[in-house]
């Protein structure tokens, strides 16, 4: 699963074999290294949660998937093999035939992500009509079944609405329509509850991993909700500063976490937490990346850091399957079990 | 819709009739007519007689009402030095300034749209910044001295366009249009250009504003992630949200270029409005400069109220309400 990496077979090539990503932004301060060594894999069907703070690198790792990391910033070096085909070496033209076909994105701001001046059944249509050539008629009818599909009601009126006419969560909707509209093997969801309502989040997840599900669809889901990786994701990387500090099956990752800063996030989940106690937090901040001091990136705000901590970990496999960047990980979770 | 209509309507009215009154008052204040019009040499009677005849001698208030009473029934008085209605002077002259304006906004657009989509799209090239300087210079250099130029290099040292006039035109609806002739083309095209300077320079920046700020939204990114062609990003995507601006300005541009050609119709010797109000207001012909900017004044509500209804169509999140 998440084993270093070995090559892959022809045959039953993961969905996404992500191999030693390094995507860095060249500003005017100096390089930013926004995606450091970063490797994952998601299998056919799978859903990975890519789990980390607001400039963790998260983000920037989707749209790195996607192609679609604007200048100052490009992938450096690395592999993004999606079913063998390495996506880091395509032309421009190669990447948008995939993209929105056998690939796609959900973002995260559902009020921003379709075009005010467009008609929803116009924004549907040149999906479809960007990958294949139909009838525009049969593109409509996809269109609406699309919409039909993500619980959309009375989608034909609906498709001749703007988006302004939709709430959010409908919006929402309407864009994990289109991500569906070709039925792609993966899906690169970039937090794609977290502006919504907790009762429409709820409904979204339930929607997508039925979805996920029937239609046999890798997903990466990218979010800073522990809770919504819990119930969703058969994976979970953690991401700090550019890096994966802890990777492994996502039940085992939460009851058990080897490295403290996946501690210290499950920790200051509030729900965790005891009534009329203090609610525990991480101290500190994320570090700048423009300014990152050699060694593991979390020492600073680590409550297990020692001298070694100064030289960068390796990403180890402490246990089968469990691996974790960190000198001194929380082996006592693993081992009580065992 | 129709509510929206009836109030901006009402406005009109409110606006046309306040804007009346400041004009005549205004126009009182610039000076006597009969000082000019009435040769030195008259006697007392004659200009007794000259003065009654134009009805100067009432007073103010009361020839505001006149003035007033007859504009109602569309007589907006007869011109002291042509003695002719004061709107059909105007209306002559008006499709010769309608042509120049015209040609003035869509060479604006022609021109200034493009050269700000590519300063947008490709805002750290060479061409761009090439572009951006440029659009300075056409915001700052005045108009006359462009327009001096202009006759100094085309026509003077390179003779290829005449300076003056309108040149051949053709009678079409009963109004005399120059761009349908090859002669009234070239004399249109410099005027056009003069005119259409600063409006290239403010939709070059609108343009360019415009698509750099739109490149940067979601909503283009999830264009990109859908697959569409750049090509569909740009002239889809991008274009249809920044025309919203463009439109807006480009529109409400259109009324000033109208009521403010009289520089370049004054250097060309273009016989628009604009030269007919600057010779009124030598001889301080009171009816012709208050017809004109009456009429300057329906222009500029009827423009307002068209791109408003344009703004509407072009962004559906506009709705007009009778609110």
């Amino acid at each position: 699963m998440a084993d270093a990496p070995t090559p892959a077979a022809p045959q039953g090539a993961p969905t996404l074999e992500v191999r030693n990503l390094r995507t860095h932004f060249f500003t005017r301060a100096g390089v930013v290294k926004a995606v450091d060594d970063v490797s994952f894999t998601v299998g056919r069907g799978k859903v990975l949660g890519l789990v980390g703070e607001s400039g963790s690198g998260k983000s920037v790792t989707g749209f790195s998937v996607m192609g679609l990391v604007d200048p100052p910033g490009r992938v450096v070096s690395g592999q993004i093999l999606f079913k063998g085909q390495d996506l880091a070496k395509l032309s421009d033209e190669e990447m948008r035939k995939l993209r929105g076909n056998r690939i796609a994105m959900i973002f995260q701001d559902p009020m921003m992500t379709l075009n005010p001046v467009l008609r929803v059944d116009t924004q549907m249509i040149e999906t479809v009509l960007a990958h294949e050539k139909v009838p525009e008629e049969e593109a409509r009818r996809r269109a609406r079944d699309a919409l039909g599909m993500v619980g959309i009601p009375s989608p034909e009126e609906r498709l001749k609405s703007y988006p302004h006419q939709f709430s959010g969560g409908m919006r929402q909707r309407v864009a994990i329509a289109i991500a569906l509209l070709h039925r792609p093997d993966l899906i690169v969801a970039d937090e794609p509850t977290t502006a919504l309502d907790v009762t429409i989040q709820g409904q979204i997840l339930a929607e997508v991993q039925k979805l996920a599900a029937t239609t046999g669809t890798s997903l990466i889901w990218i979010t800073h909700d522990l809770s919504v990786v819990a119930g969703l994701a058969d994976d979970i990387a953690v991401m700090y500063a550019g890096k994966i500090v802890e990777h492994g099956d996502v039940g085992e990752v939460l009851d058990k976490p080897l490295h403290p800063y996946t501690h210290g996030l499950i920790g200051s989940v509030p729900s965790r937490n005891r009534r009329g106690e203090p609610l525990r937090q991480i101290p500190g901040m994320t570090p700048s990346l423009l300014s990152l001091a050699p060694g593991c990136a979390f020492r600073a705000r680590c409550p297990r850091a020692a001298a070694d901590c100064v030289e960068m970990p390796e990403l180890h496999p402490w246990r089968p399957d469990r691996l974790a960047r960190c000198h001194h990980p929380h082996l006592e979770n693993v081992e009580q079990v065992a | 819709m129709s509510v929206y209509l009836l109030r901006r309507l009402i406005q009109a009215v409110g606006v046309v009739f306040a804007m009346s009154l400041i004009v005549f008052i205004g126009v009182f204040a610039i000076g006597d007519p009969v000082e000019i019009l009435i040769s030195p040499d008259a006697d007392q009677i004659e200009r007794e007689r000259a003065i009654r005849a134009l009805g100067l001698d009432l007073p103010l208030w009361e020839q505001y009402l006149i003035f007033l009473g007859k504009a109602l029934q569309g007589d907006l008085g007869r011109s002291f030095v042509f003695n002719e209605p004061a709107l059909q002077l105007i209306l002559q002259r008006m499709p010769a300034t309608l042509e120049l304006a015209i040609a003035a906004t869509l060479g604006a657009i022609v021109i200034g749209l493009p050269l700000g989509l590519y300063a947008g799209l490709r805002p750290h090239s060479l061409g761009s910044k090439a572009i951006m300087a440029g659009s300075i210079l056409g915001f700052s250099l005045p108009t006359f001295w462009v327009g001096l130029m202009l006759i100094m290099v085309f026509a003077v040292q390179l003779g290829w366009l005449p300076s003056t006039g309108r040149g051949d035109t053709v009678e079409i609806l009963g109004m005399r249009w120059s761009f349908l002739t090859a002669d009234g083309l070239a004399h249109l095209v410099m005027p056009a250009l003069n005119l259409a300077l600063f409006k290239i320079s403010l939709v070059i920046r609108l343009t360019r504003a415009g698509v750099r700020e739109t490149m940067l939204m979601d909503y283009v990114k999830f264009a990109r992630a859908k697959g569409l062609s750049p090509f569909r990003v740009t002239f889809v995507h991008v274009f249809k949200n920044i025309l919203i601006p463009v439109v807006t300005v480009t529109g409400l541009e259109f009324g000033s270029t109208i009521a403010f050609s009289v520089v370049t119709e004054s250097i060309f010797a273009w016989p628009g409005m604009g030269k007919l109000i600057i010779d009124s207001i030598n001889v301080l012909d009171r009816p012709v400069i208050v017809a004109y900017l009456m009429i300057i004044v329906l222009m500029f509500i009827t423009i307002n109220l068209i791109v408003d209804l344009t703004y509407s169509v072009l962004d559906p999140r506009v709705r007009l309400e009778g609110k």
